[in-house]
């Protein structure tokens, strides 16, 4: 597995803010701009639709993660060895599985999803919560390498000479890391240099936030190149040459003349790193490397439901599902679109 | 060529040179002594000084660094050990492992070729399984058969490695039982047979190899379908040969130069260790062996793992622009 946005996922090059679509479009409809007509063809893709509504779905479980466990009434934390009734849940001499249910995972009216083995916590609780840790991580990750790839890239293209050749350099070496492990052996180290540094004890706050840190600063590399390449060919164009004949500094241009016209590649590529980055969490997390106990993340439930895999698949079974629609959902929209900003999309 | 591979092999010693360098800084840099990881819980003062001694941590940090790039680079070796009880390591020297004082280099080398063996296997799959699909698709573009393997691809790079390979696990293992569970823990082709590997590797080769074959699948498909629209290919059909010719010859033989680059530097990129794949089927590869010793903190196995992958990575970059050059004519080395 690599982090960061592959090859194919990437957007295509030279994304359209200019006159081209204009003209292709303005035979039938007069006065569109690109966006508008990006964002007509999104409401017309019924899949883009569906998963925006899904993603919505996701991320209002994750605001509102205190209020729908009231519902159900059990913490994520909270270990629950008798039901209401007060008889057991746990089989104290089978190794603790759940008794009843469906596939031996102890669901019932009380515990919709089932309980885990061993400390009976809720698994829908903990599904809910490790919604919050998923999308926050993968989200503060992908803000991070977002900015960094696209003011170095920027700077670098647009500044050229030797910054271009130090920051091309800087891009090669980042991009030769073997990423996974990289953040992998990282995410300790930086963990306990935090602690050491700021005096915050190794809570999962603070692990989070190395979490945010070590994925947006092994993500921007390749973003970084998609960016320098196309601020190469914008540097060049007239009106950046208009403005600066202007006396517009480099601050101006670069911020007002050409990151507007970078949007449309930096709204395709975050799109597409932010489920990167949600499966990254999930696989450093599963690792034992990223958010630990009590904390629920998707990964780690994953690994601590592997060791029950024949004795009650279910408890794996409903973080993983968690886990997939999430990353599809977004890859789909990730998809839909770069299909609508797509300037020869339609016309073949 | 023979210039350009010179040129390319001194930049690549140079970027190893400076990874190994970030790593080594950013791990040992760390402000919590090292010696007090290796003396565990009974650490006192004295016991302290000792490790420190004997490791070289009371040296200046650049020192320890040459000190450890010597055992890389010097075909002797460098010696290891506290004055009055030193041994020499071997070329070449990753230290020794500060959990069980085995040298790291013989870790990595018993790991290695379990790694090997999957990132193989999982290649040849994704490779051939992605190019056909991509193939497909592209030939009949818009029919179904291009939706179906259009969707299954955006279904296989969506199925996070974790989730597919406990499923395929659940399935064929628990579920089905043809497969027994994995506990024979590192399975040599020689010594188990040919059918128990293969009943051994066949659930991590897939599990490893779906999200790359979709994505190969999305290229292919992609790069065929805007040869196919080249004026040579119109040019190649006009001059009367059959459509398998054009095809194979003239249309996948372009559409594939791109597939090369990306199938060098990924398993260039998994020869480091497939870190999930061989965590859930307990494969003592290299990626066990550093997520092992990630979680132990085992500062030179950690070290020598990520050093050693890097070396494929680099490695892997210089063969893809190579191969580059020898496939597609329009390439010139300067």
């Amino acid at each position: 597995m690599t982090l960061g946005v592959s090859e194919t996922q990437s957007p295509d090059e030279g994304l359209p803010t200019d006159a081209l679509v204009e003209t292709a479009e303005a035979k039938e409809i007069e006065g569109r701009s690109p966006g508008e007509i990006a964002w007509a063809r999104l409401r017309k893709d019924k899949i883009a639709i569906i998963s925006a509504i899904v993603i919505l779905l996701i991320i209002a479980v994750a605001l509102l993660a205190p209020l729908i466990v009231k519902l159900n009434g059990f913490p994520p934390d909270q270990f629950n060895k008798l039901n209401a009734n007060g008889d057991p849940l746990l089989n104290t001499r089978d190794g603790g599985i759940p008794i009843g249910g469906l596939w031996g995972s102890g669901t019932s009216s009380e515990h919709w999803l089932g309980i885990e083995p061993q400390n009976g916590r809720d698994i829908f609780s903990r599904l809910v919560y490790g919604t919050r840790v998923s999308l926050l991580v993968a989200l503060g990750g992908t803000v991070i390498a977002v900015v960094l790839g696209t003011v170095i890239g920027m700077v670098s293209g647009y500044f050229g000479g030797w910054v271009d050749t130090l920051l091309s350099r800087l891009m090669d070496i980042m991009l030769s890391f073997p990423s996974l492990l990289f953040v992998m052996a990282l995410t300790p180290v930086v963990a306990s240099r935090a602690q050491d540094l700021f005096g915050i004890p190794d809570n999962n706050t603070l692990r989070m936030g190395v979490l945010m840190f070590v994925l947006g600063f092994f993500g921007w590399a390749y973003l970084a190149r998609i960016v320098r390449g196309q601020t190469l060919s914008l540097r060049e164009r007239e009106f950046v040459e208009a403005a600066r004949s202007l006396g517009a500094g480099p601050n101006y241009v670069l911020f007002r003349q050409i990151l507007p016209n970078l949007l449309p590649t930096l709204l395709v590529y975050t799109t597409l790193l932010l489920p990167t980055n949600i499966t990254a969490e999930a696989a450093l997390s599963f690792l034992g490397v990223g958010i630990k106990e009590p904390t629920a993340s998707w990964g780690r439930m994953i690994s601590d439901a592997s060791a029950w895999i024949e004795s009650n698949p279910l408890y794996l079974f409903f973080p993983g599902m968690a886990l997939f629609i999430t990353v599809l959902a977004f890859n789909l929209l990730g998809d839909s679109v770069r299909d609508a900003l797509d300037p020869r999309a339609g016309r073949s | 060529m023979g210039r350009y591979l010179i040129r390319r092999l001194i930049q690549a010693v140079f970027v190893l040179i400076v990874i190994s360098a970030i790593t080594f800084f950013l791990f040992w840099a760390t402000p919590a002594n090292p010696a007090l990881l290796i003396c565990g819980k009974n650490c006192n003062a004295e016991t302290v000084a000792q490790v420190n001694a004997t490791y070289g941590f009371d040296k200046p940090l650049v020192v320890q660094y040459g000190h450890y790039m010597q055992g890389l680079v010097s075909p002797g070796g460098r010696t290891i050990g506290s004055e009055g009880n030193e041994r020499n390591c071997p070329w070449p020297c990753f230290g020794e492992s500060y959990q069980n004082g085995i040298p790291v280099w013989n870790s990595i080398k018993d790991a290695f070729p379990s790694t090997l063996w999957l990132a193989l296997g999982a290649a040849v799959l994704w490779l051939l399984s992605g190019v056909l699909l991509g193939l497909i698709a592209a030939l009949r573009k818009g029919k179904f058969v291009d939706k179906l393997s259009v969707g299954l691809a955006l279904f296989g790079v969506s199925f996070p490695t974790i989730v597919f390979g406990y499923l395929l696990l659940f399935l064929f293992i628990v579920k089905l039982k043809w497969i027994p569970f994995p506990d024979t823990a590192n399975a040599a082709l020689f010594s188990v047979g040919p059918v128990k590997w293969l009943q051994f590797y066949i659930l991590p080769w897939i599990t490893l190899a779906l999200v790359f074959a979709a994505l190969y699948t999305r290229i292919t498909r992609a790069n065929m379908i805007d040869t196919m629209n080249e004026d040579y290919i119109r040019t190649a059909r006009a001059k009367g040969l059959d459509e398998r010719t054009v095809v194979f010859k003239h249309g996948l033989r372009s559409a594939l130069t791109p597939i090369v680059t990306i199938f060098g530097l990924d398993v260039g990129g998994l020869l480091g260790g497939a870190v999930i794949t061989e965590q859930i089927f307990s494969i003592t590869g290299l990626g066990k062996f550093s997520i092992d010793s990630v979680l132990s903190n085992d500062l030179p196995a950690i070290m020598g793992v990520v050093l050693f992958a890097a070396i494929f990575v680099v490695l892997a970059n210089i063969v893809v622009d190579v191969l580059y050059a020898v496939i597609d004519p329009r390439v010139r080395l300067a």
